[in-house]
């Protein structure tokens, strides 16, 4: 391709400023690559006309997989003949985002022979992304990725990509295992994550503790937050050295507790277990001299989402505690029982989150086998519209 | 036809071969973390042990030459070993300690800058705005980068009152944790869609398009002798729903696209439930490159919240604790009709009793 010198006064505005430039990203892969250099080029043209120049298209993918790449076609193809076609593939990322600097020159490589060279570290739901290949090369580019040791993650309405914080890699906090819990999931449901078969997505999100890195509970359909049952751990001595180095122990952590459960005479922390919620704001201020207790778990939540299509939802608690040890025969049940009311009763494009409130926590509790519990909910309901059961109403006609 | 040895189904690499040896032995066993400085962690475990973290600001996009570059450094000063958070920030893990300033240095050097631990602004979660997507309403790095260029020092600090987290979606469909950040910025439509009838009956299947309209604005209807849909105006709020699934719904729109910003979102059970971001800003203009209306009023926002909450008191528990009428007199922001809910269970959002400050 010829080279006509490529004008992006708008964009170099934005390297100037203390932040990461994006445009200086996409100039560094545009001296070398064509794909990229159109990218900038197309850019501009939406900086200057205020609008996408991105069309969604049609079907694309890899043999076999019904998800994993997102199909994109530039609209204005005879100017940027280059990223005419520019598909996104989702690379399920490694549990916790931990890398080697091998690895990642592995994937570098691959994504230098066969797309743009840019990528996004990472997306939204976690994977890697490698943005902007064409068509031609989607096939060649998954070969030498698996034959790498990557697999491409979910999209459409599939399991999508499983993500975790960095959970015991580098938490005191981590109440059971986020990255061996991911990791399994992830590798137990390969079929559900690359064949699309359900009503629409399903994610699953793996925090370790109520601080919820992850945002499991903001945006997973299902939300595995790790808690305690047992008493905080406390350190008294570490305690008196927080205070004694200025961290004023009753404004700061027993005037905020929650539920008012915690005393502090200035020699001894004394904390009323059986009222803690395990909120985490204690331990976050006081990180050297209290931990989460012993008795470790997680409390499983369900149903959160953004707000497309029916406005948005944070997930509920479906399980107030459950053990975490591999291989989570309990949480691959659970998400297996809703699978299968959801996915016959469903509608399309309709949450889990989103089915429940049309059919009814109450009804789809019963459709799972779940004993409905007090902790399931904020308040019981305020309306009398109960819808009763016929064998109740039989019994009252005695 | 068979393919030949065509690996599918492997699923990711074990994330086991990617942890530091000093991650490794002390696995689940970590006893507390210290924060030194803005950017640097140490986690010190029941061992003894330590491993040092030293966390950089990234655009999010990033080319394989930065990657390759962050990979070059961990070479050099943290034994090949490296991890992203869930906010685009790269961390470097280190067991030597001597090699914080110098790998700082670089980073900085390269434009990266180190920050986003404890009470600070970190790095904005983000989606792909014009860079990548079809939908977008506005750009999603351009308004980030012009944002967080105004915003540095508090990256680089940790002086706020609590952490604050920012987020930016391009459309409604809020991909990111945008419906639960203390600030979000949210690019928005504010037209119906257009719609190309001569494409429509290629492209779409009438059905499925009228049942993804959640309010039921979208009707079949004849046009010219062809197969389309009619939108009912009134009813139309704007989701883009009907965008994704027919492209033949133009929802992009030059002249009227825009920006909204929210409050008082988060997702951490820390003192209070989590809690959904509510409106501030309804409508701010589309201005690139650099979004100054955009940007001014999110500097607005964590300066007004700086100076007024109290330690540990994120925005959204300020903002609860002061009461909304306060909120917009201390940030100047209008009120208007269209900060009051008319969706499903709006009338949960209506103040109902008479709690109320007076002190206009």
């Amino acid at each position: 391709m010829a080279e006509k010198e490529l004008k992006t006064p708008l964009l170099d505005e934005l390297e100037n400023g203390p932040w990461p430039s994006f445009v200086r990203e996409i100039k560094k892969s545009a001296a070398k690559n064509a794909m990229a250099r159109e990218t900038l080029g197309q850019l501009e043209r939406s900086y200057e006309d205020r609008i996408s120049h991105w069309k969604h298209g049609g079907l694309v993918g890899v043999m076999g997989y019904g998800g994993g790449v997102i199909g994109r076609y530039s609209d204005l193809p005879e100017e940027f003949p280059e990223v005419a076609e520019f598909h996104t593939y989702r690379v399920n990322q490694p549990s916790g985002w931990f890398y080697t600097s091998e690895a990642l020159r592995t994937i570098c490589d691959i994504w230098e022979k066969h797309g743009s060279g840019l990528t996004n570290m990472h997306g939204s739901t976690g994977d890697i992304i490698l943005l902007g290949s064409k068509t031609e090369a989607l096939e060649p580019c998954f070969a030498d990725l698996t034959e790498a040791g990557w697999d491409l993650g979910g999209s459409g309405s599939d399991v999508r990509t499983p993500s975790c914080c960095v959970g015991p890699g580098r938490c005191e906090w981590a109440c059971y295992d986020t990255l061996a819990a991911c990791y399994d999931i992830t590798q137990t449901y390969q079929d559900e994550l690359h064949r699309p078969m359900f009503p629409y997505k399903y994610k699953f999100k793996f925090a370790g503790c109520p601080n919820d890195c992850v945002a499991a509970i903001a945006r997973s359909d299902m939300s595995i937050i790790g808690t305690w049952k047992d008493s905080i751990q406390i350190d008294q001595d570490e305690v008196r050295a927080y205070a004694a180095s200025g961290v004023d122990i009753e404004a700061e952590v027993v005037e905020l507790c929650p539920t008012g459960c915690i005393s502090w005479d200035g020699e001894k922390l004394v904390i009323d277990n059986s009222e803690c919620v395990k909120c985490m704001h204690c331990i976050n201020v006081l990180p050297k001299a209290l931990a989460p207790g012993k008795e470790r778990g997680a409390t499983i939540l369900i149903g959160a989402k953004a707000p497309i299509v029916g406005g948005a939802l944070l997930s509920s608690v479906f399980v107030p505690f459950i053990e975490m040890e591999p291989p989570f025969e309990e949480i691959k049940e659970l998400a297996e029982a809703i699978w299968d009311v959801w996915g016959e009763y469903g509608k399309n494009r309709e949450r889990v989150g989103e089915f429940i409130q049309r059919v009814g926590l109450g009804n789809f509790l019963e459709e799972i086998g779940l004993e409905p519990v007090p902790e399931m909910i904020a308040h019981p309901r305020t309306n009398p519209y109960i819808f009763f059961d016929e064998e109740l109403e039989e019994d009252e006609d005695e | 036809m068979a393919v030949a040895q065509r690996k599918t189904d492997i699923g990711p690499p074990d994330y086991r071969q990617f942890l530091h040896p000093v991650i490794k032995k002390n696995y689940g066993k970590w006893k507390y973390h210290e924060i030194p400085e803005p950017g640097v962690m140490v986690h010190v475990a029941e061992s003894g042990d330590r491993i040092y973290t030293v966390r950089a600001g990234t655009p999010r996009l990033l080319s394989i030459e930065s990657i390759r570059l962050f990979a070059d450094l961990a070479d050099r000063y943290s034994g090949g070993y490296l991890r992203w958070t869930s906010r685009h920030n790269v961390e470097f893990l280190l067991d030597d300690p001597k090699n914080i300033e110098p790998l700082k240095k670089e980073l900085n050097d390269h434009g990266y800058p180190i920050g986003g631990t404890g009470n600070s602004i970190s790095s904005i979660v983000h989606t792909q705005g014009w860079v990548h997507c079809h939908s977008s309403a506005s750009d999603a790095s351009g308004v980030v980068k012009a944002v967080m260029d105004q915003l540095y020092e508090r990256f680089t600090t940790m002086d706020l009152p609590a952490k604050l987290r920012v987020a930016y979606a391009c459309c409604l469909n809020m991909c990111g944790a945008v419906h639960c950040s203390d600030i979000a910025i949210l690019g928005v439509h504010t037209k119906p869609p257009t719609i190309n009838h001569e494409d429509l009956p290629k492209m779409c299947e009438v059905p499925t398009l009228v049942s993804s309209c959640p309010t039921g604005a979208i009707r079949p209807a004849t046009v010219d002798g062809k197969q389309s849909v009619e939108v009912e105006d009134e009813q139309c709020m704007y989701c883009g729903n009907c965008y994704t699934v027919c492209p033949a719904m133009q929802i992009n729109n030059a002249e009227s696209d825009g920006i909204s910003i929210w409050v008082g979102g988060k997702v951490s059970n820390a003192r209070t439930e989590p809690k959904f971001s509510k409106l501030a800003i309804p409508y701010l203009p589309n201005n690139p490159p650099r979004w100054p209306e955009v940007v001014d009023a999110v500097v607005n926002l964590v300066e007004v919240y700086a100076k007024h909450a109290r330690k540990h008191e994120r925005m959204g528990e300020w903002i609860e604790r002061i009461g909304w009428p306060r909120f917009f007199e201390l940030t100047g922001i209008p009120f208007t009709k269209y900060h009051i809910d008319d969706f499903k269970h709006a009338g949960e959002t209506f103040k109902r009793s008479t709690h109320l400050k007076h002190t206009h």
